[in-house]
């Protein structure tokens, strides 16, 4: 029996249905376990990706992240679970930790795999720079799987969805207040990303990245240094101290590629480079390559998608 | 106030990554460790800061052999006031924060900082599990601290956004990017720590819930295509037929 934690505050998520895609793999019963307010039609969609029902305990909101240890924990015990997924995400990260205290349970965070042979999972380690095989030696296991690396499945039609009323209690830490820009890809998530760096001069140069991310329908990203000059916001920065990345593709225009930036995005399935310096070392972690300049190259290609969109019609 | 920062220590980014020929366990041959970057740069200069600016002093805590000392008295160099070391080899992130757990029981300590994660396991663990042992609220990926009363205000990363939230001490925070800037220890900070007197702890004996079996590099790319800046519409192409990422 496999519990898998769902976040649908944002209806059902691209991570949302590769979770259970995931569970799918490992086991047959998969119950999921949410929060929140999202309408049962939308729920009972996991089904198609493999789950055999959908239990939501709408008193429990995701601010309160202990009260979802809790909820996760009872919702762990009354299916008889003993392998709980998540999504390894800012929640996971929240909540995970404590769970596996709590259940002694083994926690494999980042997987990108599932388990081997020889019941080890791959997951990154030295932030993207090389891969590890982690064991768990108890019997309850949690695992969570890094965004984007297993595409979601669709196996079945909708699963049936249950309210469940858990009794978790509420957490000591108080939620103030809340500051989300609307209508943002979430970088983690995004399965195109348009990044740049101090090649790029200063922020006010930013438009030509965002009309190239907008063709796309890419997010954004920037080099370490554009961030800590304040040119660009901290979630975006990408890099061996930043956010670890692995979307389909990753372009990145006046980046130099230092080795702590190319850890955290090496994982992308494909990359291009703009750069004018044709020595840069991101050349040599590319799949395309364009020696240039960002300034007239980039509107060049928000051009050239266009077209290719337009076309696509 | 009271604050016990935990820190681990991380082969230097620039490290060239290689395994041992059985791909069992990293190869530390040639490689220079520092202060995990989270710990160092975002948790003790936080906890450095607060104890200024509030009385009260800041103990940090690593577990890990006598090779470790090296990273403590950089820790007490940049302003730490004491430093403690477990000495067991470090084992996964579960038997880790039973270590360190153990060791604060007893201590009363306001608070407990971690770095967000360590750059060579990534695993963002220990904090939540230090808080779980000890029965104490967590705040994960906090990019602003600050302490008045009794109470921490912070910001915490959620997806796409910001939240501020509230909470008494005593708490465990994992500390991200934001929260301090880098300090760059002075002479005598580094003089007077090298004779520090650093305390050595006896580990409990605690089951590891998970163990690394082997390791592997990623393929490397094979060569990149060049395409020229005036032919982006065959870029596209690539992008679309061969590459089928657009
Ligand atoms: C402990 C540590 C951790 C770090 N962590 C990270 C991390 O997580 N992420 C990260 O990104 N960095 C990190 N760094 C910093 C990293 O070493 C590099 O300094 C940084 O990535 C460089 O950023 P950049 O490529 O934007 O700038 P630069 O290295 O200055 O490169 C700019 C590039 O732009 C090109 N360029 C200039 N003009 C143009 C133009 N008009 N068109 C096209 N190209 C142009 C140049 O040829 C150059 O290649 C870390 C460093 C340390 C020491």
């Amino acid at each position: 029996m496999i519990l898998v934690y769902v976040n649908t505050d944002n209806g059902l998520s691209k991570a949302s249905k590769e979770v259970v895609t995931y569970a799918k793999k490992l086991g047959d019963s998969i119950t999921v376990i949410t929060n929140g307010n999202a309408p049962n039609n939308v729920l009972s969609e996991l089904g198609q990706y493999g789950a055999s029902k959908v239990l939501v305990d709408r008193s429990v909101s995701t601010d309160d992240l202990q009260q979802l240890i809790d909820l996760v924990a009872y919702s762990a015990e009354a299916t008889g679970a003993n392998t709980i997924i998540f999504s390894h995400d800012l929640v996971s990260k929240a909540v995970a930790p404590r769970l596996s205290v709590r259940l002694k349970a083994g926690l494999v965070s980042g997987a990108i795999d599932i388990p081997n042979a020889e019941g080890a999972i791959r997951v990154n380690v030295f932030s993207g720079k090389a891969f590890g095989f982690v064991k768990v030696n108890s019997v309850k296991k949690i695992v969570s799987l890094l965004p984007n690396s297993f595409q979601p499945e669709i196996i079945g039609g909708n699963c049936s969805v249950e309210e469940y009323s858990s009794g978790a209690l509420k957490g000591r830490v108080k939620v103030l207040a809340t500051k989300k820009p609307e209508g943002e890809i979430p970088l983690p998530e995004a399965d195109l990303v348009v990044s740049a760096g101090r090649g790029l001069k200063g922020p006010e140069n930013w438009g030509i990245i965002e009309d190239l991310a907008k063709s796309l329908g890419a997010a954004t990203a920037c080099s370490r240094p554009v961030a800590d000059i304040g040119w660009r916001p901290h979630h975006e920065h990408v890099g061996q101290t930043g956010v670890a990345i692995r979307p389909n593709l990753y372009i990145a225009a006046g980046i130099s590629g230092a080795i702590q930036h190319l850890a955290g995005v090496n994982g992308s399935k494909v990359i291009v480079v703009i750069n004018t310096d044709q020595e840069a070392p991101f050349f040599k972690a590319a799949d395309y390559g364009v020696i240039g300049d960002a300034f007239e190259v980039l509107p060049k290609l928000t051009e050239a998608v266009n077209k290719f969109k337009s076309s696509q019609n | 106030m009271k604050i016990l920062v935990c820190i681990s220590k991380a082969p230097d980014t620039t490290s060239k990554i290689a395994f041992t020929s059985d791909k069992s366990s990293f190869d530390e041959n040639g490689v220079q460790f520092i202060v995990n970057p989270y710990d160092e740069w975002y948790a003790l200069v936080r906890a450095l800061e607060l104890k200024e600016t509030n009385g009260g002093n800041v103990t940090i805590i690593t577990v890990g052999n006598v090779a470790d000392e090296t990273i403590m008295r950089k820790a007490l160099a940049i302003g730490a006031d004491d430093a403690v070391r477990i000495d067991s080899d470090p084992k996964d992130a579960y038997n880790t924060a039973m270590q360190i757990a153990e060791y604060a029981k007893g201590q009363s300590f306001d608070l407990i900082m971690v770095g967000k994660e360590t750059i060579n396991y990534n695993g963002s663990q220990v904090g939540g599990m230090i808080s779980e042992a000890l029965g104490l609220p967590f705040v994960s990926l906090a990019s602003k601290l600050d302490f008045l009363g009794n109470k921490l205000t912070l910001e915490r990363e959620i997806a796409g956004g910001i939240q501020v939230v509230e909470v008494d001490t005593p708490a465990v925070i994992s500390c991200a990017k934001g929260m301090a800037e880098q300090r760059i220890p002075n002479m005598r900070g580094i003089m007077a720590a090298r004779t520090r007197q650093l305390t050595v702890i006896p580990p409990i004996s605690v089951e590891e819930l998970t163990s690394y079996v082997s390791y592997d590099l990623p393929p490397v790319k094979s060569s990149c295509k060049i395409v020229s800046a005036d032919n982006m519409d065959e870029l596209v192409q690539l992008l679309h037929n061969e590459a089928k990422v657009i």
